[in-house]
């Protein structure tokens, strides 16, 4: 069973935070390529679609965040459920359909959550999360817990009406929500450059009337300031922010994509922006962390991903049994 | 103590009954306070609703009775976010014919959360809503489309009669864990009726049976069980004694009480103000074909709207909406039919 990965909310991290930082970069990078292998194998059924590339900007929103907190994902989940704490072993299980898994083996990639870590899910439907977000805000600042909602969603839905809408309506009711826009640049094959009619997605925030900023989303102290920032906001009861954060995602939209829409800057930023080197270079570099410390975090994490996919592929898949339960509370 | 009050009244007796008792009951809408939020607070509850419902909840409970902009997405999305998170929220989509903007958000989240998240996710919320014709509200404000709520596995949907229902069920569908669709016909709203003050749940999937008969089974959905009663009263002088079934919820649906009742009278008239195709007629229809056909004498017939838009004028939506008379000559031909002839 893997260790809940505790929240920072310190605004300066010291060794403990930064570790925890890679550790949760490493994990989802682990993760991610190794889903990526096992894939191509055709074992696991339908549809992934991989973070690996942008950890910096789930690390960096979601260390900030408590047990009063909640987030909704995109269909690109893994690393976001992966940053709240969600079990890893049973989030490959439930890549598998495996009855071990998360959701029991209900959901799959797409649907992954964890309500217990306050992840609402991964979502199938692009858009789908920001008005939940309005929600689990509103439920918060009715029960005066203090706690802020996180909406992550793409380039390509901050297209999509709910995204908009939501961001209005967060704005008149004054919520404790973050819209995080993940631009990695392409919806599918639809590059963000064409599709959104602003410059930039952080420029509508004016028109909702919220702050808006824009992160390299390569750099996770970059995003961990801006996004404690609009946290603390958010909880002080200043309102919702928007945060666009520029980033590449490594693999295709889905596992399958040949790509043929983009040329080699995922080569170059694999080599020259990779949020992971930088972020070593960083804490090696200031003297924060040694290279062994970091090297040990990269071990435990390839064990960890070796025992998920080994535990995966031997658990059970659901049953007749199951096909027919949980669709109500009662009926 | 029971008094007369209307089917608006009741529901408001209902909302603001489970609103004392339970904190976490919040309601939302488009003009739920109806400008009392914004700009004049001291000028409380505006309109409490389009056809003034949630009227004086605003003042009694503050805080918890919130206007919306028109962004049906959000709203009813974030009802169905805040209710994953431990408050109890109604939301109102003030036409059922607004369901178009904001339907991912009902079918592919809120339905779907406790089964796709593997039995870890509950949903309690409730969508109040407003359909039905004979207003004169014309093609986008008169829909019945319960029908396509209760396609969706995960959705409640409920469809009272009378005020005494609309109360009960109301009371039911806040305290239900898993997210209801709540029918309000907007035709029945000044409908009166003998309800207790005090607070009560009507069961969900529990039928009612409004009128014993032996010869026919009317199955009537919503504002259609009072229509089906003034037929029933005129077939009675005919020597024909319908007994009327009110499902109360569409889903769950009270299978049981219907085939019980066909199994005795052998024939079946379906009562839908829904348009043909895939409403509540074809689904109990077809339950009743397969599970009761050795009881039937006669064809299973059904009264609905025509597959039409809902028209405007008054000439042409009077054809529109099942009304009494139809009701009797279905009811008859039924009751009349024989193999040979």
């Amino acid at each position: 069973m893997t260790e809940t990965l505790a929240p920072q909310v310190a605004a300066d991290l010291d060794s403990n935070g930064l570790l925890q930082a890679y550790r949760i970069m490493r994990r989802i990078r682990g993760f991610e390529d190794r889903v990526h292998e096992e894939f191509a194998t055709g074992e696991i059924p339908g549809f992934v679609h991989l973070y690996a590339g942008e950890e910096a900007s789930a690390a960096g929103v979601i260390m900030h965040l408590d047990a009063r907190d909640s987030i909704a994902s995109t269909h690109r989940g893994h690393g976001h459920c992966i940053a709240r704490g969600v079990d890893v072993k049973t989030m490959m299980a439930e890549i598998y359909g495996r009855r071990t898994g998360v959701c029991h083996g209900k959901g799959g990639s797409m649907h992954i959550a964890d309500l217990s870590k306050g992840m609402l899910g991964a979502n199938g439907i692009v858009g789908g999360g920001p008005p939940l977000i309005c929600g689990t805000a509103l439920a918060a600042k009715v029960q005066g817990t203090g706690g802020v909602g996180v909406a992550f969603f793409g380039d390509g839905a901050s297209n999509q009406g709910t995204t908009l809408e939501a961001m209005n309506l967060a704005s008149v009711w004054d919520l404790p929500a973050i819209f995080v826009a993940e631009n990695n640049g392409y919806a599918e094959t639809t590059s963000s450059s064409w599709s959104v009619a602003a410059d930039n997605i952080a420029d509508r925030a004016a028109g909702f009337g919220m702050p808006g900023v824009i992160v390299d989303g390569f750099d996770f102290f970059a995003v961990h300031e801006a996004a404690g920032e609009a946290i603390a906001r958010a909880r002080a009861g200043g309102g919702p922010t928007l945060i666009e954060v520029k980033l590449t995602r490594y693999y295709g939209h889905f596992e399958g994509d040949q790509q043929t829409y983009r040329g080699d800057e995922v080569a170059r930023a694999r080599e020259s922006l990779d949020c992971l080197r930088r972020f070593r270079a960083r804490v090696t570099g200031s003297g924060q962390l040694t290279e062994s410390q970091l090297d040990e975090v990269d071990r435990e994490v390839a064990t960890l991903v070796d025992e998920a996919v080994a535990e995966a592929r031997a658990a059970p898949k659901p049953t007749e049994a199951d096909l027919l339960t949980d669709v109500y509370v009662s009926y | 103590m029971t008094r007369t009050i209307s089917y608006r009244e009741a529901i408001n007796e209902a909302l603001a009954q489970e609103m004392e008792r339970d904190p976490n009951v919040v309601v939302m809408g488009e003009d739920n306070a109806g400008g009392a939020s914004v700009g004049s607070p001291g000028e409380a509850d505006a309109w409490g609703g389009v056809l003034g419902v949630t009227k004086g909840l605003y003042g009694r409970f503050p805080g918890r009775v919130l206007d919306t902009p028109i962004s049906e997405s959000a709203f009813i999305g974030a009802a169905i976010g805040a209710a994953t998170r431990g408050l109890r929220p109604v939301a109102e989509l003030m036409f059922i014919d607004f369901m178009g903007v904001c339907f991912d958000q009902i079918f592919n989240q809120a339905a779907k959360f406790r089964y796709m998240f593997g039995g870890n996710a509950v949903t309690p919320v409730v969508i109040r809503t407003m359909y039905g014709a004979g207003l004169r509200a014309a093609a986008q404000h008169s829909q019945c489309l319960y029908p396509i709520f209760t396609h969706i596995p995960g959705l409640k949907v409920v469809t009272p009669s009378s005020p005494y229902d609309a109360k009960g069920l109301l009371i039911s569908a806040i305290r239900d864990d898993d997210p209801v669709i709540f029918c309000e016909h907007k035709a029945l709203y000044d409908l009166t009726g003998d309800v207790p003050a005090e607070s009560y749940a009507i069961p969900f999937g529990e039928a009612n049976v409004v009128r014993e008969g032996s010869d026919v089974t009317i199955v009537a959905i919503g504002r259609m069980v009072g229509v089906a009663q003034q037929a029933a009263a005129e077939l009675a002088g005919s020597g024909i004694q319908a007994e009327i079934i009110d499902p109360r919820t569409t889903s769950p649906l009270d299978e049981d009480s219907i085939l019980e009742s066909v199994e005795s009278t052998g024939r079946l008239v379906v009562v839908d103000e829904a348009t043909p195709r895939c409403n509540l007629a074809t689904d109990i229809s077809a339950l009743v074909a397969r599970k009761a056909f050795g009881a039937l004498q006669a064809p299973i017939e059904m009264v609905t709207a025509p597959h039409t838009p809902v028209p405007f004028s008054d000439s042409l939506e009077d054809l529109y909406v099942p009304d009494a008379q139809r009701i009797v000559n279905t009811v008859k031909a039924v009751a009349e039919w024989k193999r040979d002839g």
